[in-house]
């Protein structure tokens, strides 16, 4: 009792204990949120709570974007208005084929048996920035829960695949690129239906194609495809092109580089497709078994325009 | 102390806990200004910037908690794994408590060789914490953020302590 210090001097736990303690929940923090991926809701409305904050963090950078947007020259916009028409013009020629092929497809699968193709939904989104971390790939968009954007999602761009949502938030969403490290597709070679998984490989803008035999029939500058098999990715995006293959005896597997086709760094504008099919699944599984009616067609739909 | 050496400025009343609190906003946004490939590797970490300004010069006011807080809200914003610059701003702010009395006595330049160690400690366990996970290590550069963030420390100094050497000598006049 005489040694205890006066009120006035006690300054609660030392910084050794508050150390101790802090560094003890960050660990288990980082535990819960790596491994059980318990911490969704507080990392999502840690975000929501920010979302002004990094919202006012961008503003600079968009008004410079708008004004330098709005001194374009008329020859520019012009030049670029009969790019786009004729684009359209080749898309609409490819768009009415691909309508009266869904319908023979679909017509031919109920003859066969064979579940539906994916359907999709797609939402436009525009990247917001990349992500400001050196160790990850990411980049964050500017759609969220709100806009029906959901965790696992596909992201596309004009040119091909370009990652996938592993973080959904109210108001934005967090896109996973195929180059970060470890970030699996599974892919077939366009020209043989070759079915591989393609890995990002972290280090440069490049993916790595493991786990092919080294007598293998891939070659140089072969399309890989998404296959379709994990119901995440629509089968036939395009993803990646075959730059560089070692066949080394000593190793059982060849070893074979790719480069993503999407600009993985350069694209503003990407698409979120939603895996209609996906959702459905629970209900369409118990047919399988079944003979064929007529309802299975029923769930096929032409693909969303954005 | 002060690094406005007029005797008339020598702070007597400590900050208000607004003013604190807008420092601290105030570092978490410049530090989400949108930043890209070389440039992470310059991107200073403000916040644990100003919080270490405020352990080592109001170590009553700001310690661990606010730093557990901070180091939070750099995780969500960054898409890291929660806890990661939590457990390193916890560590960079024990280390500014044990050596803050030390520090205090030295000239800016001379503190800011301190602060660097204590940035090199948070980066190093950030990197480490993400080496665990799967990702990529981005080279050597990555630690060149300490260097620039042991830079601006004096320029930390005098943006926090300008204002309140304003307000003293509001009072005073």
């Amino acid at each position: 009792m005489v040694t205890q210090q006066p009120e006035f001097f006690y300054r609660g736990p030392s910084p050794f204990v508050r150390l101790l303690f802090f560094s003890v929940l960050a660990l288990a923090i980082m535990v819960a949120d790596a491994r059980f991926h318990a911490l969704d809701m507080v990392r999502s409305g840690v975000a929501t709570v920010t979302y002004p904050l990094q919202q006012a963090a961008l503003a600079p950078g968009d008004i410079v974007g708008r004004i330098s947007n709005f001194f374009v020259t008329q020859h520019k916009l012009q030049r670029e208005n009969t790019e786009l028409k004729q684009t359209l013009l080749k898309k609409s020629e490819d768009l009415q084929r691909l309508s009266l092929m869904e319908g023979e497809l679909t017509s031919l699968r109920r003859l066969l048996g064979a579940r539906d193709a994916m359907t999709e939904r797609s939402t436009l989104a525009e990247i917001l920035h990349s992500g400001r971390n050196p160790f990850r790939r990411k980049v964050i968009v500017d759609k969220g829960i709100n806009d029906h954007v959901q965790l696992g999602e596909a992201v596309i761009s004009a040119d091909g695949v370009l990652g996938q949502v592993t973080a959904a938030f109210p108001l934005t969403s967090e896109v996973t690129l195929l180059t970060d490290k470890n970030q699996a597709v599974p892919v077939m070679v366009r020209r043989n239906s070759l079915r591989a998984v393609v890995f990002g490989n972290g280090r440069d803008g490049t993916l790595d194609l493991p786990f092919i035999p080294l007598n293998a029939d891939v070659q140089n500058g072969d399309i890989l495809v998404t296959s379709g098999i994990d119901g995440t990715y629509p089968a036939g995006l395009l993803v990646a092109k075959v730059t560089n293959i070692e066949r080394n005896a000593i190793h059982a597997f060849a070893k074979i580089t790719c480069t993503p086709l999407a600009g993985i760094d350069r694209d503003r504008h990407l698409l979120v497709l939603t895996n209609l099919t996906a959702q459905a699944k629970p209900q369409i599984e118990p047919e399988l078994t079944k003979p064929v009616t007529g309802k299975t067609g029923k769930s096929t739909q032409p693909r969303a325009k954005p | 102390m002060s690094i406005l050496a007029d005797p008339k400025d020598v702070l007597h009343e400590p900050p208000s806990a607004r003013f604190i609190f807008i420092s601290l906003i105030i570092a978490f946004l410049l530090y989400l200004l949108p930043s890209s490939g070389a440039m992470l590797f310059l991107r200073v970490e403000l916040p644990l910037l100003a919080v270490l300004y405020w352990s080592i010069h109001q170590p009553n006011r700001v310690g661990f908690a606010i730093a557990f807080v901070m180091g939070l809200l750099v995780d969500v914003s960054d898409g890291n794994i929660l806890g990661q610059h939590a457990i390193a701003y916890t560590l960079a702010v024990f280390f500014s408590l044990v050596l803050r009395l030390r520090i205090l006595k030295f000239k800016l330049w001379q503190q800011a060789l301190h602060i660097l160690a204590l940035l090199l400690v948070s980066q190093l366990l950030v990197a480490l914490t993400h080496l665990f996970l799967p990702s990529t290590f981005p080279g050597w550069g990555y630690f060149v953020a300490s260097f620039f963030g042991a830079l601006l420390w004096p320029v930390i100094t005098f943006a926090l302590e300008y204002p309140q050497v304003l307000a003293a000598r509001a009072r005073n006049d």
